[in-house]
């Protein structure tokens, strides 16, 4: 069996007092794609965090290829190839579209090659209309997208996204639902959403937070009948 | 490509203006009026190094005299020394520079938050002024120069032609020095700005998290910009020593930290003519008002008009609170919106800069 791109040992972060994460060990497969779920505070944002170097666990490891980087910084782990959709878009307000592009495309390439790259990019996340547009100006929906594009541009191995549907309207879910599988054709991903409709478009496993630990770790359909998940998440979300 | 144009005319027009003011000034005017206008030429120069690593860095240098000030007292300590200046002008780009580079190290790389930077950065400076205040005694001297303490360093030896002590710089020659810096500083930074660095930094600047999740390392690149601004900024302190022929540690004031920011303030950040705009708006402004004139006039206008700080802070205060985005962008903006409703009719409004909030 071939080794996981992703792994972590027994990770911990904790704040004060307050155990955000506690002792996951989680794996992820090459080209894998997996969703993750769990109410809010269950530790899905923090997990990423760490994945990312935005957070120093405060125990476990996290290995990338076998690789430790729980101590790593974020631009040296974006560099090894993890890139990240935060939950609330993190772009640049005060650029252009393109220049934003241009910023994640520039890592990789330089010149004339830059320049193709940002347009094939603003092409597939359909914002080349919009290039010369303030990103600050656009609509959440939009800004999601040029996230996703800044992402995708920088080439990462493995994506995470935090809640790519939020905020989007059904036909910019349905859609976001589609590039997802399409980059989990040569990328892995792993997904945190509450929309299980979203869900059921684009996965296949799916790994349940609770509490900061994991609760279960299981197939979509299973997942779904799980009196526990209902209990702790769909519950909640069918009576809201 | 309308926007490329612009930015060509804009830069032909500053280029245009630059080359008639090196020419003309000195034909037109007095000997007093081209000093007077050497020391804004020069001054611009170090607006322009806060306007770098503020308005596109985004770092916030309340200390920016620090460097400026090491810039005038390295030229002249060297200068006692070696008796040649192209050693100390030398020295008076290089050890600022690697002031502000150990400094920005342990700033940058300490993950100092922007508030505290602010604060080590003017602690900074002010504790330069108050050592340098305290060194009046014949004890502390560097070589043959003593540093003069609250008195300063009189009689500073003017820039001589490279390698030549027997051609000093003349009064004259040294507007020309200052102007043709001014403008190699101006266009040197545009073509920064334009570099993939430039546009590196502007995007840490406007969100260093999501920079450094693209995989930039946002404490090289601040610690880069704000090397390259200190050591501007002590290029400016050397030609400063030079005007005047003199140094004194009121160049590490709080005064003088704070009227540089003023002229960042009201020019505009994020732009680069701006504060050589506001700068020497503003200096001609206190000139003219008698600020500078130790006394002020006799009556009791004149007194209050003679008060620069009094000056400064109203000036700020105006600009913060009826300008906040500084009179070049807001120009700007005016401008752009007359074409707009002239030239296209109704059509929708050009989108605002996101900084503008």
């Amino acid at each position: 069996m071939a080794a996981p791109l992703l792994q972590t040992q027994d990770l911990s972060m904790h704040f004060g007092g307050v155990r955000a994460v506690r002792h996951v060990n989680f794996s992820l497969a090459e080209g894998e794609l997996r969703c993750l779920i769990g109410p809010n505070g269950a530790g899905k944002s923090t997990f990423f965090k760490m994945l990312t170097g935005q957070l120093e666990p405060t125990h476990g490891q996290v290995l990338f290829r076998g690789r430790d980087i729980s101590h790593a910084h974020a631009h040296d782990i974006a560099r090894l190839g993890i890139g990240i959709k935060t939950q609330v878009p993190s772009v640049f307000d005060g650029l252009s579209v393109r220049e934003n592009i241009w910023l994640a495309a520039n890592r990789l390439h330089s010149g004339d090659k830059t320049r193709r790259v940002v347009d094939e990019m603003l092409e597939r996340v359909g914002l080349t209309e919009a290039a010369d547009r303030l990103v600050g100006q656009l609509a959440h929906g939009q800004r999601q997208w040029v996230e996703l594009g800044l992402v995708l541009a920088t080439d990462p191995e493995l994506i995470l996204l935090d809640e790519p549907a939020a905020g989007m309207t059904h036909e910019e879910v349905n859609k976001t639902a589609e590039l997802v599988r399409e980059i989990n054709r040569t990328k892995a991903l792993i997904v945190v959403e509450h929309d299980m409709q979203f869900i059921r478009m684009i996965a296949k496993q799916v790994t349940v937070f609770n509490q900061g630990s994991v609760l279960v770790e299981d197939t979509v359909d299973n997942i779904m009948r799980n009196p526990q998940v209902r209990d702790i998440y769909l519950g909640k979300q069918a009576a809201a | 490509m309308n926007a490329r144009l612009l930015n060509l005319v804009g830069l032909g027009l500053v280029g245009a203006v630059g080359v008639a003011f090196l020419v003309l000034v000195p034909r037109l005017f007095e000997l007093d009026v081209v000093l007077e206008l050497t020391v804004y030429m020069i001054m611009a120069i170090l607006a322009l190094s806060l306007a770098l690593i503020w308005g596109y860095g985004g770092i916030l240098c309340f200390g920016q005299s620090a460097f400026f000030g090491l810039g005038a007292y390295t030229y002249a300590i060297a200068m006692f020394n070696i008796g040649e200046s192209t050693v100390p002008l030398l020295l008076a780009v290089i050890v600022p520079a690697a002031f502000a580079a150990l400094l920005g190290y342990f700033m940058f790389y300490g993950r100092i938050s922007d508030v505290y930077l602010g604060v080590i950065t003017l602690t900074v400076t002010l504790i330069l002024f108050n050592s340098i205040n305290s060194t009046a005694g014949p004890e502390f001297h560097i070589g043959s120069a003593r540093l003069g303490g609250f008195n300063g360093i009189p009689g500073i030896p003017p820039l001589n032609l490279p390698g030549n002590k027997a051609a000093p710089i003349d009064l004259e020659g040294m507007f020309y020095l200052a102007t043709s810096a001014l403008l190699a500083t101006y266009f040197g930074l545009r073509l920064l700005l334009a570099s993939r660095f430039g546009r590196i930094i502007v995007g840490i600047r406007e969100n260093e998290r999501r920079a450094e999740l693209l995989g930039y390392d946002p404490r090289a690149y601040k610690l880069a910009t704000f090397t390259i601004g200190g050591a501007l900024a002590g290029f400016a302190g050397c030609l400063f020593a030079n005007w005047g022929n003199f140094v004194s540690p009121t160049i590490f004031g709080l005064a003088q930290s704070a009227q540089i920011i003023i002229w960042v303030i009201v020019g505009g950040r994020g732009t680069l003519i701006g504060p050589i705009v506001g700068c020497i708006g503003i200096q001609w402004l206190t000139t003219a008002l008698g600020a500078n004139q130790p006394s002020g006039g006799s009556d009791l206008w004149a007194k209050i008009f003679a008060n620069a700080p009094l000056i400064f802070g109203i000036i700020l205060i105006a600009f913060v609170l009826l300008v906040p985005k500084g009179l070049v962008p807001t120009l700007g903006d005016i401008g752009q919106s007359l074409l707009v409703s002239r030239g296209k009719g109704a059509k929708r409004l050009q989108p605002k800069r996101a900084e503008e909030g």
